[in-house]
């Protein structure tokens, strides 16, 4: 029977390798997701047989429920609250590695009084990476959702508190090597991750959450593996090796799409991030021009070329629909229009590609920054639709500004530029976009959907 | 568990890693979202642990333990797959 489901997990390994192969590409990754998701209800079926279950009740009962609020929220969650959906299911998988890490130690010490060293080792890095990951998803969870300030929080002696936290943890995880059937250190140590987990993710800004629910994946995953190593199971360090280096992969993507170290980012980066307020004052001036929606469908009419920069705000607004009857019209009157993604616009990696998929804009048009950037000067008019530090050219050119370096959409190149915002607010570095005020630029003011649909009615009227 | 058997161990996490770098630096950038969402629900795997500890013959602790860490897997699990598949779906070219 062990030579079964020692196969059995083989083939769930290939398939979820399978799976994640067949997300290369928009064609095939559905059929890898079911890929991956039979592999799973392989390993789940085998693992019944498992000498070790023997009775059914809480297995049923822990299925059940599970499966009845995991299916509730996937399909009652909205494409703009994604971010926070993957934040929480983070938390989750987390909490269960750590959990069974726990558990299995219960276990251990009751049927093999005499703990090995490796075993006791996986268990504690396990519950300390399981409850960090748990506690820190759910502020996370709780900063995109707005529960918990969007702001960078900074308190005295932060990093020293947090060093501390973690030397206590390891601390108390090399006694419990040495004594293992100490139980008190595996509870202190619990207590310890869970405030760690709140400690590290408490600090990151809300528009930094990419890089730190990215990073949370990558925990959770890197949890799965070390309850594999527990359990001695090859197939659940596969599973979690491989989330681990995707989140690891699409951390260094959101920190390079910032042009910021990870330690950046994760202890609270700019000092004024998410003020609101900021350097506003000694940034750049000048009028900026303003435009109406019926002077701009004429700017649009004669267009040939049209970029649609969308940001935070259009997924704010809902706007993606609005954006998509925009990008409609304009195509009805052949103009050719093209969607311009930064890596870092929204709340996590590829949010405004979901959004724009949900509203049925083909993937084809949509453009990541090092595919469209050379482009702009072939613009007729980029329209920005709620973004603005990823569009802000003093990133190119001003060494004092704190996003200098940053690589960011050359909209300025196109021949008119655009931009969608309530007001002249800077945005979330703190900082004001002298884009506002250049020649090229008009100032279209209104929040993201009214403001489209008004310009698509302008449009149908020409 | 020998030290042995960790090493053994060890060798499979460490290329399982380089395959994952490999594959992963292949999805394009307009699937990140659901790569996230569908590698997150890959990390429920721990399902299959908490199957181990939910099901022991003797109530105890462990027990208790296995079915709350089976609750918050299966959330991943379903919830993960679920919400990956609904977003893939509309990934559309015209």
């Amino acid at each position: 029977m062990q030579i079964v489901s020692y196969l059995i997990y083989l083939i769930a390994s290939v398939l979820f390798i399978f799976g994640i192969k067949k997300l290369g590409s928009p064609k095939t990754a559905r059929q890898g997701n079911t890929l991956s998701s039979l592999g799973m209800f392989l390993a789940v079926v085998i693992t019944l047989f498992d000498q070790r279950v023997l009775t059914f009740e809480y297995i049923i009962i822990g299925i059940i429920v599970g499966a009845a609020i995991g299916s509730v929220m996937a399909l009652k969650v909205q494409m703009t609250g994604m971010p926070q959906m993957v934040g929480i299911l983070n938390g989750f998988g987390g909490g269960a590695s750590a959990l069974v890490a726990f558990a299995e130690y219960f276990y251990l010490i009751d049927h093999a009084p005499n703990l090995e060293v490796s075993t006791s080792i996986t268990i504690v890095l396990s519950v300390i990476i399981g409850a960090v990951t748990f506690t820190g998803s759910f502020i996370a969870f709780g900063k995109l959702q707005g529960f918990v300030t969007g702001k960078v929080v900074k308190y005295p002696l932060q990093n020293l508190i947090n060093v501390i936290l973690l030397l206590a943890v390891l601390g108390a995880g090399v006694i419990v090597v040495l004594e293992p059937l100490n139980t008190i250190n595996l509870y202190g140590i619990v207590a310890v991750s869970l405030i760690l987990g709140v400690l590290l993710v408490l600090p990151i800004g809300g528009a930094d959450m990419p890089v730190a629910v990215s990073l949370l994946n990558s925990y959770s995953g890197i949890a799965a593996s070390m309850t594999g190593f527990v359990l001695q199971n090859n197939m659940l360090i596969i599973a979690g090796a491989l989330v681990g280096a995707s989140g690891i992969i699409l951390t260094i993507i959101m920190c390079k799409g910032m042009n910021r170290s990870l330690m950046n980012v994760v202890l609270g980066g700019w000092e004024d991030a998410g003020s609101g307020e900021g350097a506003g004052g000694d940034g750049p001036k000048g009028d900026a021009k303003s435009v109406d929606a019926e002077e701009l469908a004429m700017i649009l009419d004669s267009a040939q070329s049209v970029v649609i920069v969308p940001g935070y705000g259009m997924a704010v607004a809902q706007a993606q629909h609005a954006v998509r009857d925009l990008t409609n019209i304009l195509e009805k009157k052949k103009i050719d229009v093209r969607f311009a993604i930064h890596p870092v616009a929204g709340r996590m990696p590829g949010h405004m590609n979901v959004l724009l998929a949900e509203a049925q804009v083909s993937y084809d048009k949509l453009f990541a920054l090092e595919d469209i950037n050379d482009d702009f000067n072939n613009v007729d008019v980029a329209i920005i639709v709620g973004a603005n530090d990823v569009v802000n050219p003093a990133a190119r050119h001003d060494q004092s500004s704190p996003i200098y370096g940053m690589p960011i959409l050359n909209v300025d190149y196109a021949k008119t530029v655009v931009v969608n915002k309530r007001s002249l607010n800077v945005g979330y570095a703190g900082i004001q976009n002298e884009l506002f005020f250049y020649p090229n630029t008009l100032m279209y003011f209104g929040s993201a959907k009214e403001a489209m649909n008004k310009l698509v009615n302008e449009l149908k009227e020409l | 568990m020998e030290i042995l058997d960790l090493l053994m161990l060890i060798y499979v996490f460490v290329l399982a890693i380089f395959v994952g770098f490999e594959l992963i630096t292949k999805v394009p950038p307009t699937l990140h979202t659901p790569l996230m969402s569908g590698s997150n629900a890959i990390s429920g795997i721990t399902i299959v642990g908490a199957l181990l500890s939910a099901g022991a013959e003797e109530f105890a602790i462990s027990t208790i333990l296995g079915m709350v860490a089976l609750i918050f897997a299966t959330i991943n699990v379903v919830g993960g797959y679920l919400v990956t598949d609904r977003m893939l779906k509309m990934f559309k070219k015209k």
